[in-house]
C-alpha cells in the first residue's frame, strides 16, 4: 500500500503567497515562481497550479506546459532523501550505470521512481560538475565521490538514511 | 571621479596584504591559508577543515598573524581538498583533519611547510620546496579568465578590487567611449567561449546598432554540457569579474539591465553571484549611476529548471520570459530582436570573463596568445580516464598531448589512451594520430569536432565507442525539445539503431543508414542541439569504423562493454579456488575443489560479480 504523502500544508501556502508577492510585478516571474513552489512543496500539484494561474494572470494550461518541459519540476511528490546518481560523460566512463543498477536491485525502483513508502526516489541526473570526484551520487544535498564501483556501495550509502 | 578615487583608497589598502599571495612577498610576518571552497572541496569536508583550522588558530593565539581565506576552485580538483598556505605557495594536497595540528604547528607556529602532507610533485629529488605554480599540473597553463579563481575570497568584494577589480569598468565609463570599447573587444579577436566560437566583438557591435528604448545583456551560465564544470567555478571562484563585464557590456551596447540565467544545480554558485551583486551595489559598481556617472545597470539572477537545450540563446531567452525552454529560428538574431521583442547580447560566463582584463590592458593582451585566428586562452574540464582531473587554461593552439599527458599525467592504472572527447554531446571525438594537432576553434572542427564549452572526457581502452555514441545520443533525444521533427524524430531513430548495434542485431546496412540519418539531421534541425547531436556518432564512425563493424559483423564488443555481445569464460591458469562459484548469485559456474572451473554460458547473466573475487584473474570476457 502506497501511503499518501501530505504535500500542501498551510504553512507551505503561506510561503507560496510571499513568493507570489515578490514576483507578481516581475517581467517573467513564472520561473522564479515555479522553482521555488518546487521547492517549497517537494513538487507541484494541480492545486498550487491553479493559484500560480490565478494570482499571475496566466492560464493553467501554459503553467502545466512549462512545468512538465524541465526535468527539475514535477507534478507528483518524490521521496524524502532523493538519490541521484551523476550520469555526466566523466561519471559514465567511470561505470555509474552500475550504481543506479545497485539503487534498482537494493530498492526495487528504477530511475526517475519513488520507493511505496515516499523514503527514496531515483534519479539518474545530469552532470553535478564534480567531475573530479566522478563516479558520483547525491543522496539530497550530501556528495558520496570517488565511489569504487565494486559492489555494495549503495546499500552502505543507503543504510545510512 | 571621486568614486574611482575611493576604489583606488581600498585597493592601496588592501592590496598590501594580499601581495604575499602573488609569490613570495612578506607582509608584517602574517601568513594567508587559502582553503578551496569550491563544489569539488566542499563535497570532500573543506568547511570542517575551515573550521579545525580556525580552532587551532585559537588554540595557538595565531589568528592576528594567520588569516583564513575561503576561496574559489583551483582546478586541481583530483588531489582536493586542497589548501594552500602563503607566502611560500605550499600546496598541501587530499588534507584530512588529523592532518591540520600538525599543518598548524610545522607551518604556522615553527614556519616550516609539512612535507609529509605537501602534493608530491611539489618537493624537488633534492628535498626542497617549489611554489604549485611550478608544478606539472600548472606549469603550461595560462589564466585569464581562471586569474582569480583561487586566489582571492569570491565573497568579499575588497580583495576583487585590490586585483584591479572594476578598473575596466571605470575606464570604460570615464574614458572611452561606446564605439571604443567595442573596438577594442573587436580587435582582440575574443570568440564566444561557450561553443559556436562568434566574435564577441561583432555581436556587441550588432546590439549597439540596433535602435531600440530598452536593450540587454545576457549571461549564459546554464552549463549543461556533460564533463564540462568551467562557467560554474568561475561564478564561484571570481563573480565579480563577470559582473563587472556585463555592466561594461550594458555600457558598450547601451542596456541598463542584465540577467544571468544560471542552472539551478549549482546552488553554490547562485550564492555566491547574488552576494556579489549585492556588495557591488553597495559600493556603487552596479544599479544607479554606477561611480555617480549618469550610466545605470542593473543586474538579476535567474534560475533554469534542467533544461539542457536552454544553453541556445533563444530557447534560454524563452526560458527567462516564463515559456517552455524552446527556440525559435534565427534570424531575428537576438542582438536585433530578443529578450521580450528588444536587442540582447547573450555571452557565456567564461568569454565575459575575459572582457576586463581586454579593457584594462587593451586588444593586444589577447591577440599576442593563442593562434592565428583563435586568441587567448581556453578552458577546459580534464575528466574521465586521467590521473588528475580538474579544470585548466591553457593557450590557444595547445596540442591535446601536452593538455593529456603533460597536465594530466595520463592514463591511470596503466591502460592505454584511446580517444579524448571534446565538446560534450555536440562534439566529437580525437585519436591518438591527432594528439599533436594544436586545438583552437579551427582544427577542432576540420577534425570533426568542436570546442563546445571545453569539456575533455578521456577514453581508455576499456570504453566502448560505439556505447559512448549510443550515451551521447541518449542524451540528446532526452533533452531534444520537441519543436522541429529531424531533432526530435531523427535523433530517436538513430538511437534506435546504435541500440541494435550494441545489442547484437545491427546489419551492415544500418551504418549507411544512420550516417544518411545524420546528415539530414544536421542540416535540416533547427538550433545547435539538433544540428550537432549527430556529431559524437559521425566522429566515431570516422575513427573507430571498425569497432562498429566488429559489433555488426562479429557481434563483439572489442572494449568489452556491451553486455548482450559479451561471453564470460575461464581460462587454464583458474587454480579451482571456488570463490567464482560462491560468488555467482545464479549458479552458472562448476566446477569442483583444485579443478579448472567452467561458466554456463546458458545460464550467465554477465553480471560479472566473479570477476573481482577472482584471485588468478582467470576469469575473461569478450
Amino acid at each position: 500500500m502506497s501511503v499518501k504523502k501530505e504535500v500542501v500544508t498551510p504553512e507551505r501556502l503561506k510561503r507560496l503567497e510571499a513568493c507570489l508577492a515578490v514576483n507578481k510585478e516581475k517581467k517573467g516571474g513564472l520561473m522564479p515562481v515555479l522553482n521555488e513552489s518546487q521547492k517549497i512543496f517537494g513538487c507541484i500539484p494541480a492545486e498550487v497550479q491553479k493559484i500560480i494561474a490565478k494570482e499571475l494572470n496566466i492560464p493553467i494550461a501554459e503553467i502545466y506546459g512549462v512545468i512538465t518541459f524541465y526535468h527539475q519540476f514535477s507534478i507528483e511528490p518524490k521521496g524524502d532523501y532523493i538519490i541521484s546518481v551523476c550520469m555526466g560523460t566523466a561519471c559514465y566512463v567511470k561505470d555509474a550505470q552500475k550504481l543506479v543498477d545497485e539503487v534498482t536491485t537494493e530498492l526495487g525502483i528504477k530511475s526517475g521512481e519513488t520507493t511505496a513508502d515516499y523514503k527514496f526516489t531515483l534519479m539518474a541526473t545530469r552532470c553535478v560538475g564534480a567531475c573530479g570526484l566522478a563516479p558520483v551520487v547525491l543522496v539530497n544535498e550530501d556528495v558520496y565521490g570517488r565511489l569504487t564501483v565494486k559492489g555494495g556501495e549503495m546499500k552502505e550509502i543507503i543504510a545510512k538514511y | 571621479m571621486k568614486a574611482l578615487e575611493k576604489f583606488e583608497n581600498i585597493r592601496q589598502q588592501t592590496i598590501k596584504n594580499l601581495e604575499l599571495r602573488l609569490g613570495g612577498k612578506e607582509y608584517e610576518g602574517k601568513r594567508h591559508v587559502l582553503i578551496c571552497q569550491g563544489t569539488g572541496c566542499l563535497s570532500a569536508d573543506a568547511e570542517k577543515i575551515e573550521a579545525a583550522f580556525a580552532e587551532e588558530l585559537r588554540n595557538h593565539n595565531l589568528t592576528d598573524k594567520v588569516d583564513i581565506v575561503r576561496t574559489g576552485c583551483f582546478g586541481y580538483c583530483q588531489v582536493g581538498p586542497i589548501v594552500i598556505i602563503y607566502p611560500e605557495g605550499s600546496f598541501y594536497s587530499r588534507i584530512e583533519l588529523k592532518d591540520i595540528p600538525a599543518i598548524t604547528q610545522g607551518h604556522l607556529v615553527d614556519g616550516a611547510p609539512v612535507k609529509e602532507f605537501l602534493l608530491p610533485e611539489s618537493i624537488e629529488a633534492d628535498g626542497t620546496i617549489d611554489d604549485f605554480q611550478h608544478v606539472p599540473f600548472y606549469k603550461i597553463q595560462k589564466r585569464i579568465a581562471l586569474r582569480l579563481c583561487g586566489l582571492v575570497n569570491p565573497e568579499n568584494i575588497t580583495e576583487y578590487i585590490a586585483f584591479d577589480g572594476y578598473k575596466a569598468l571605470g575606464k570604460a565609463i570615464f574614458e572611452m567611449k561606446q564605439e571604443d570599447v567595442i573596438k577594442e573587444i573587436k580587435d582582440s579577436g575574443l570568440r564566444g567561449r561557450g561553443g559556436g566560437g562568434f566574435s564577441t566583438g561583432m555581436k556587441w557591435e550588432f546590439g549597439y546598432k540596433s535602435q531600440s528604448d530598452q536593450k540587454y545583456v545576457v549571461c549564459n551560465a546554464d552549463e549543461g554540457d556533460p564533463g564540462a564544470f568551467m562557467d560554474r567555478s568561475i561564478l564561484e571562484g571570481d563573480p565579480h569579474s563577470i559582473i563587472e563585464a556585463m555592466a561594461i557590456a550594458g555600457y558598450a551596447i547601451g542596456a541598463n539591465k542584465g540577467f544571468v540565467y544560471v542552472r539551478a544545480e549549482y546552488p553554490i554558485a547562485v550564492n555566491r553571484l547574488q552576494l556579489a551583486i549585492n556588495q557591488a551595489k553597495d559600493f556603487g559598481a552596479l544599479g544607479n549611476n554606477i561611480f555617480e556617472s549618469d550610466f545605470n545597470f542593473d543586474l538579476e539572477i535567474r534560475l533554469g529548471a534542467g533544461a539542457f537545450v536552454c544553453g541556445e540563446e533563444t530557447a534560454l531567452l524563452n526560458s527567462i520570459e516564463g515559456k517552455r525552454g524552446m527556440p525559435n529560428p534565427r534570424p531575428p538574431f537576438p542582438a536585433v530582436k530578443g529578450l521580450w521583442g528588444k536587442p540582447t547580447i547573450i555571452n557565456n560566463v567564461e568569454t565575459f570573463a575575459n572582457i576586463p582584463q581586454i579593457i584594462l590592458n587593451g586588444a593586444s593582451f589577447l591577440t599576442a596568445i593563442g593562434t592565428e585566428k583563435s586568441k587567448g586562452t581556453k578552458v577546459f574540464a580534464l575528466g574521465g580516464k586521467i590521473e588528475n582531473a580538474g579544470l585548466i587554461e591553457v593557450p590557444m593552439g595547445t596540442t591535446i598531448r601536452e593538455i593529456i599527458f603533460e597536465i594530466g599525467g595520463g592514463i591511470p592504472n596503466g591502460k592505454k589512451f584511446k580517444a579524448v572527447q571534446i565538446g560534450g554531446p555536440s562534439g566529437g571525438c580525437l585519436t591518438e594520430t591527432q594528439l599533436d594537432t594544436p586545438i583552437d576553434y579551427d582544427s577542432l572542427l576540420e577534425l570533426g569536432a568542436m570546442m563546445g564549452s571545453g569539456g575533455l572526457v578521456v577514453i581508455d581502452e576499456d570504453n566502448c565507442m560505439v556505447d559512448i555514441a549510443r550515451f551521447f545520443l541518449d542524451f540528446t533525444v532526452d533533452e531534444s525539445c520537441g519543436k522541429c521533427p529531424p531533432c526530435r524524430v531523427g535523433t530517436k531513430r538513430m538511437l534506435e539503431t546504435l541500440v541494435r548495434i550494441t545489442e547484437g542485431k545491427g546489419e551492415m546496412d544500418d551504418l549507411d543508414r544512420l550516417y544518411e540519418l545524420a546528415q539530414n539531421i544536421k542540416a535540416s534541425s533547427l538550433c545547435g542541439l539538433g544540428q550537432t547531436a549527430p556529431n559524437p556518432v559521425l566522429s566515431t564512425m570516422r575513427y573507430f569504423r571498425e569497432e562498429y563493424e566488429a559489433h555488426v559483423k562479429d557481434k563483439k564488443c572489442p572494449a568489452g562493454t556491451c553486455v548482450e555481445l559479451l561471453e564470460f569464460f575461464i581460462d587454464e591458469t583458474c587454480k579451482g579456488c571456488t570463490k567464482c562459484k560462491k560468488a555467482c548469485p545464479v549458479d552458472a559456474i562448476m566446477g569442483d575443489v583444485k579443478t579448472l572451473h567452467v561458466i554456463d554460458t546458458e545460464k550467465c547473466i554477465k553480471c560479472g560479480a566473479c570477476i573481482p573475487v577472482c584471485p588468478f584473474k582467470s576469469i575473461k570476457k569478450g
